[in-house]
């Protein structure tokens, strides 16, 4: 008693590779729009950081319809990564970005080598980014279509190659479509990333028996939401366990209790994706109801409790 | 917009299969505009994970109670049971909890030169018209409701409508309430009779593209409520797009439903042979 009574506010601050979040709660990319469209149900200035939508050289339209197919306690997406490209980006989207004290985290891809460092070094110049996510979970168009996520030399290559022309932090977004999630990290932290965040969604598919037809036009989409939880905890453990640099935990936080579970195993922040596609106000909730425990549980700082799993 | 933790204040059954539900939503009287929707939560678990879309039939208040209940502003649905969400939808009552998130997207322009108005619902299309009849009754514009559906039982609230002093014209495929065959055939016959009226039209896929090829031949203003898959309801998946006008397997181009529809003039929307793609 005497002890919780002393806590009055617990710190949930958190360092992320030098980036200084007011907490370790921030969205994953894609579920978020870019940022603005969340403003009438929450507080941007509530949250670690904010993520934008995957951003890519030129525009893309993404995947025609049916995108989305909600499965048991989860869903697929194949959205097809549609988004506005960096020039309009840089035009329509960072001024609102800016007015934000919270810090912006921008989320890219490329479909080549080319792509991803063209559009790294674009958003090396905009002081409105404070630090990048670059996600490999995409083909390679030059090398058959290979995910560059998914193959060891081909992350590293990606990763080395943005690193060099970025003076920014630089999170690498893993994919758990691989056999061994620590090889990837090994593979990414070797190559310079300051920040692994995993996972991006489990690659699946829903069948119509009415229609007889896949649900998705595009066939496969990505899983989300807490049907894949745990599959992400266990990943996340393991990169933990592999890696030296801070780890993101991504995959299925709905509440404060999946997020608490995350930083537990040692994750150093979270990302709340689907959960915001449910309930915009979602991480302002898990925020809260991540002070609510540590004031409950007497932990002063959310530091002491990440990695602390006893074992 | 907002979202707002509330109560259910009744769920009925109406027609075998299609209910009425209203709940108590503070402000939506005033915010609450012709053709748009609202994101429903009925169950705080994940079974079913996403909310889903229900467009706003009316919004009113209920007066106040001599038992010391005050005055109280409501939204009221109307919807169809065909899945594991509109099942649960239907075994709430009274009391019961739900997360409603809205209003939601842009709903109808009122047209401001056409004083003949002609709305088309196909079933539960017939929703998000009885707002817009409303708003133009209200105008003191000549409101005709053309409704279709499969048989008596799929017409929903044509008597509030003709209490708005809207005329009423019904077509059944089985007739068994107003004429036998489609509403579009009934459209024809209005057209040609008001050919400076403006078109609206909710329904299934199907009736849209008639409705749309009929206009696009007449010459008319047409606006249609669109109907997607969607997860999220606030521009933020981009799940619920559908083919812009300049769509094309090179260029695509895409609208989202939720934040620039669902209501679209047919003229932004790229008009397939099999009607307007994207959702079901
Ligand atoms: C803007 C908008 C307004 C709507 N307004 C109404 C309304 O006023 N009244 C009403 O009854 N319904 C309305 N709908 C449709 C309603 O959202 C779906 O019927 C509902 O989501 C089905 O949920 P379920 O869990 O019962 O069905 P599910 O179990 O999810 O699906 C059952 C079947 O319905 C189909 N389905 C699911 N969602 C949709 C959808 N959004 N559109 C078409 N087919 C779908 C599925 O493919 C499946 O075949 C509206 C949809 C939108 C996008
Ligand atoms: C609709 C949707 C769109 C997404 N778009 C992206 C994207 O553009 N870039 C990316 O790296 N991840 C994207 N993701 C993956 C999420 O960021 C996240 O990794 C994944 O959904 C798992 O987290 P969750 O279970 O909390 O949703 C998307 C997910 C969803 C559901
Ligand atoms: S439903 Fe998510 S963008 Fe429209």
């Amino acid at each position: 008693m005497s002890k919780m009574a002393k806590i009055k506010k617990p710190s949930l601050a958190v360092d992320l590779a030098g980036l200084q979040l007011r907490n370790p709660v921030m969205p994953a990319s894609g579920t978020f729009g870019y940022g603005q469209e969340f403003a009438p149900y929450l507080d941007l200035e509530q949250i670690g950081a904010v993520m934008t939508k995957g951003i890519s050289l030129r525009p893309k339209a993404g995947n025609p319809t049916p995108r989305i197919a909600e499965t048991a306690s989860g869903m697929l997406n194949a959205i097809g990564l549609q988004n506005v490209g960096i020039d309009l980006f840089i035009r329509d989207k960072v001024p609102y970005l800016e007015t934000l004290t919270t810090p912006v985290i921008v989320n890219f891809f490329g479909n080549s080598l080319d792509e991803y460092i063209k559009v790294a070094k674009r958003l090396s110049e905009l002081p409105a980014v404070d630090a990048v996510e670059l996600n490999i979970s995409c083909p390679n168009v030059k090398q058959g279509g290979i995910v560059f996520g998914t193959e060891p030399g081909a992350a590293a290559e990606v990763v080395s190659s943005v690193r060099r022309c970025l003076n920014k932090p630089l999170i690498v977004k893993l994919t758990p479509n691989v056999t061994d999630i620590t090889v990837m990290a090994r593979a990414v932290e070797d190559a310079g990333a300051d920040v692994i965040s995993c996972v991006n969604t489990l690659t699946g598919m829903a069948v119509d028996i009415h229609k007889r037809r896949l649900h998705l036009a595009n066939g496969t989409g990505g899983l989300s939401g807490p049907a894949i939880k745990p599959v992400a905890l266990r990943m996340v453990y393991q990169v933990v366990q592999a890696v030296e640099i801070p780890v993101i935990g991504i995959g299925g936080i709905m509440t404060a209790e999946d997020a608490l579970e995350f930083l537990l195993v040692g994750a150093q922040a979270v990302q709340v994706g689907t959960a915001n596609l449910v309930n915009p106000g979602a991480m302002a909730d898990i925020v809260t109801g991540i002070e609510t425990f540590c004031r409950n549980q007497g932990i002063e700082d959310i530091n002491d409790w990440i990695g602390s799993l006893d074992q | 917009m907002q979202d707002l933790k509330t109560v259910i204040l009744h769920n009925r059954e109406i027609a075998p299969g299609y209910f009425r539900m209203a709940i108590l939503a503070p402000g939506y009287p005033q915010q609450a505009l012709p053709g748009q929707f609202i994101m429903l939560r009925v169950q705080a678990n994940s079974q079913p994970l996403l909310r889903r879309p229900f467009g706003i039939f009316k919004t009113g208040t209920l007066p106040a109670e001599c038992s010391g209940m005050p005055e109280r502003e409501f939204v009221e649905l109307v919807y169809k049971v065909v899945g594991i969400g509109t099942q649960l939808m239907s075994t709430l009552q009274r009391g019961d909890e739900v997360e409603l998130l809205g209003p939601l997207g842009q709903g109808f322009t009122l047209d401001k030169t056409a004083t003949e108005h002609l709305l088309v619902g196909g079933g539960i299309g017939l929703v998000p018209l009885f707002m817009l009849a409303e708003t133009l009754c209200r105008r003191g514009d000549r409101v005709r409701l053309l409704v279709g559906g499969r048989s008596r039982d799929d017409i929903l609230a044509i008597t509030e409508f003709e209490r708005l002093g809207v005329e009423t014209y019904v077509a059944t495929d089985d007739g068994s309430l107003g004429e036998e065959g489609l509403v579009t055939a009934v459209l024809e016959r209005k057209l040609n009779k008001y050919p400076q009226a403006a078109v609206y039209a909710c329904g299934p896929t199907l009736m849209l593209n008639a409705v749309r090829s009929i206009c696009h031949r007449q010459q008319v203003a047409l606006q249609v409520s669109l109907e997607a898959l969607m997860a999220c309801g606030v521009g933020a998946c981009l799940g619920c797009v559908v083919p812009g006008h300049q769509h094309s397997e090179d260029d695509p181009d895409y609208l989202c439903t939720c934040r620039q529809g669902p209501v679209f003039d047919a003229d932004e929307l790229k008009w397939p042979e099999g009607g307007p793609e994207g959702g079901e």
